[in-house]
């Protein structure tokens, strides 16, 4: 049976439930507070993680690397909780994960981290991540870093992956008007730009926690300084914008008039 | 002097879809912004040359095409070939698409074989004393964002709907030819609509309507009612065609096998890991409003909730109307009215 190599590209994000509030004093903007906000790993790419410990356990021989970019404290706050989830060896790199870098620039770290895994077969690379993130939303990260390593079978907004007998992938991504396209690939090397898939979040397991946390340490003790800003990029601006609205609360009405009320805004506005 | 090349792809039925109507707009403004600066059309896809006159009058210099069968697939190799062809043939320094899946899925890869950046969900672009800036929101739409960028090519891809579409009148042209690498390990096999066979996500819907995770909650009864909440629902979006929204955890409960609506997938959740849809209405039922899924409304403009509960998160300055009430009772009357 076909085994592979998955290198999942994931970083972390603030907790959604947090408020987030932009400072612009210097080049790079960030947020309030960044390094107290609390983190997560970030949710398309946590998908990815997740479907790739799917699928290494399917197909033994199988194995998984998460490659992290983000400062080196905060990726291990996470990575206490992340390590419990599924089996994998971790990369991490020192550096910037807010929102505000280039694309390009965390492309380059990336692609430079994933060249340097010792053992990495690129005829069995599958290049997981998140489709976009939750910090620069842009979707451009795992595009790039493909690139920069040769992989030009490109897939995003992928919910399933399939691996045929003869060994292709089938793979269905999001399109327009709630659609997927399903297309089919010979095989590695291939990018793919996970969505939310079909996976649960898989329950803490101690067990893989204890063995992943014993290659996690020393994984951020090698961690590597990474440059990631945004050369040539000037923000001219980043505000919040001004979302609070009067809300008219309704109550002790009957419901046929709230009715009447909201077909007449839906039939007329 | 910039030369913003607009890049679009000819759909099936051999003509510029909206988006890409668009996204000629976008490239429009830019060009009136910056005195000099020209504008070319590429076009990739089957019968691209053959649309061209489709764009005579949008002002363009020059019409590109990439061009052939394989170029009509929606996949990775073909489409970033024919997107850095003429990128390259147009000595492009600003490109500018809408941002459908395709080029969406391609363009940021092209921007980084061509030494080039990329924006991508622009929302605006402003153009003036020959600087260019693009807004785009971060953090999942809690912050917008005005930017420049020194290097070339950029490539803008623009959010659909945040352009009036341009529409000029057909005419003679003549295209320009580009080559293009047609190979590629992968082959498009199919679309496929949604597993119900209802189609429910409609992006041009003027209405979201929202269903949250209370619709299969214990009702003040104490039973659910799940299957008059999906009979309900769907009778609604029948009748008013709008489009439909959920929250996270009404489809998460979906996954985890609990009974849930039969018809709601994760591409109709709402929210910070889910769609931020345009509509230019939204209402949400038996959705508690909190904050990662109202991120996903920031783009509706007029908002009313139906909730039992008057401090749920739409009574917080998020909803314009919140009615305190039972969404069973208030959606059954309103699926009457409707008739
Ligand atoms: C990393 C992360 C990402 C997230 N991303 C998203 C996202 O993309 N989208 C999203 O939606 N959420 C997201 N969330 C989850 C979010 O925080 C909320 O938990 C979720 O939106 C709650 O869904 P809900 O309002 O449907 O359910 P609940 O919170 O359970 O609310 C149900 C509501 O139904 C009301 N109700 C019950 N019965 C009736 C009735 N008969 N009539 C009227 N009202 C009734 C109740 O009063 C209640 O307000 C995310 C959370 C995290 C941590």
């Amino acid at each position: 049976m076909q085994s592979f190599h998955i290198v999942v590209c994931g970083s972390i994000v603030p907790d959604p439930l947090q408020t987030l509030e932009p400072v612009v004093n210097s080049p790079v903007p960030s947020l309030k507070n960044e390094m107290m906000l609390p983190a997560v790993l970030d949710p398309w790419a946590a998908h990815a993680l997740y479907e790739a410990a799917n699928l290494a356990r399917q197909r033994p021989g199988s194995k998984v690397w998460l490659v992290s970019l983000g400062p080196k404290a905060k990726l291990q706050q996470v990575m206490m909780t992340v390590a419990q989830k599924a089996p994998f060896e971790l990369v991490a790199l020192d550096g910037p994960s807010g929102g505000f870098t280039d694309a390009s620039e965390t492309a380059a770290a990336l692609a430079e981290a994933i060249q340097g895994i010792a053992g990495l077969d690129r005829s069995r690379l599958l290049l997981f991540g998140g489709w976009e993130s939750a910090s620069r939303g842009a979707g451009a990260t795992m595009q790039m870093t493909g690139e920069r390593l040769g992989i030009t079978d490109q897939f995003q907004g992928v919910d399933e992956l399939e691996v045929t007998e003869s060994g292709a992938l089938r793979i269905l991504e999001r399109v327009e008007g709630g659609r997927h396209q399903l297309s089919e690939c010979e095989g590695p090397p291939v990018v793919l730009g996970w969505a939310t898939g079909n996976l649960p979040e898989p329950p803490n397991n101690p067990q893989v926690g204890m063995a992943n946390m014993r290659m996690v340490m020393p994984a951020l003790q090698r961690a590597k300084p990474a440059k990631a800003g945004a050369d040539g990029l000037t923000y001219r601006s980043v505000k919040v914008p001004s979302q609070r609205r009067e809300t008219r609360v309704v109550k002790d009405v009957p419901a046929e008039e709230i009715a009447r009320e909201l077909v007449a805004w839906i039939r007329n506005g | 002097m910039e030369t913003i090349l607009v890049l679009a792809h000819v759909e099936a039925d051999g003509t510029l879809g909206r988006p890409a109507r668009e996204a000629i707009a976008a490239a429009r403004a830019v060009r009136e912004g910056l005195a000099g600066s020209s504008l070319v059309v590429g076009l990739a896809g089957a019968g691209a040359g053959a649309a061209a006159p489709q764009t005579a009058s949008c002002g363009a210099a020059r019409w590109l095409a990439v061009e052939g069968p394989e170029f009509g697939e929606p996949r990775y190799a073909t489409d970033a070939a024919a997107a850095q062809a003429l990128a390259e043939a147009a000595s492009a320094g600003l490109v500018i698409a809408a941002s459908t899946s395709r080029w969406a899925r391609t363009l940021a890869g092209v921007a980084q074989r061509l030494g080039g950046r990329v924006d991508t969900h622009v929302t605006g672009v402003a153009a003036a004393q020959g600087k260019v800036a693009v807004s785009r929101w971060f953090y999942r739409q809690r912050m917008e964002a005005e930017i420049e960028r020194a290097q070339r090519p950029w490539f803008i891809l623009v959010d659909p709907g945040c352009f009036q579409p341009w529409a000029g009148e057909p005419g003679p042209v003549a295209v320009e030819r580009v080559a293009a690498s047609g190979s590629s390990r992968t082959r498009f096999v199919e679309y496929r609509e949604p597993v119900s066979g209802e189609q429910t996500i409609r992006p041009d819907a003027e209405l979201l309507f929202v269903a949250g995770a209370g619709w299969t909650k214990k009702q003040p009864d104490g039973k659910t009612h799940t299957e008059q909440a999906g009979a309900l629902i769907l009778d609604f979006l029948r009748k008013s065609r709008a489009s439909l929204g959920s929250s996270k955890s009404l489809v998460d409960l979906g996954s985890e096998g609990h009974a849930v609506l039969p018809f709601l997938t994760h591409m109709n959740q709402v929210g910070q890991t889910g769609s931020t849809p345009r509509h230019p209405k939204g209402l949400a039922t038996c959705c508690h409003g909190e904050e990662p899924h109202v991120v996903g409304w920031r783009f509706v403009n007029e908002r009313r909730a139906v909730n039992l509960d008057p401090n749920c998160g739409w009574a917080q300055g998020k909803a314009d109307v919140l009615y305190v009430a039972d969404a069973f009772t208030v959606m059954a009357k309103v699926d009457e009215l409707l008739g």
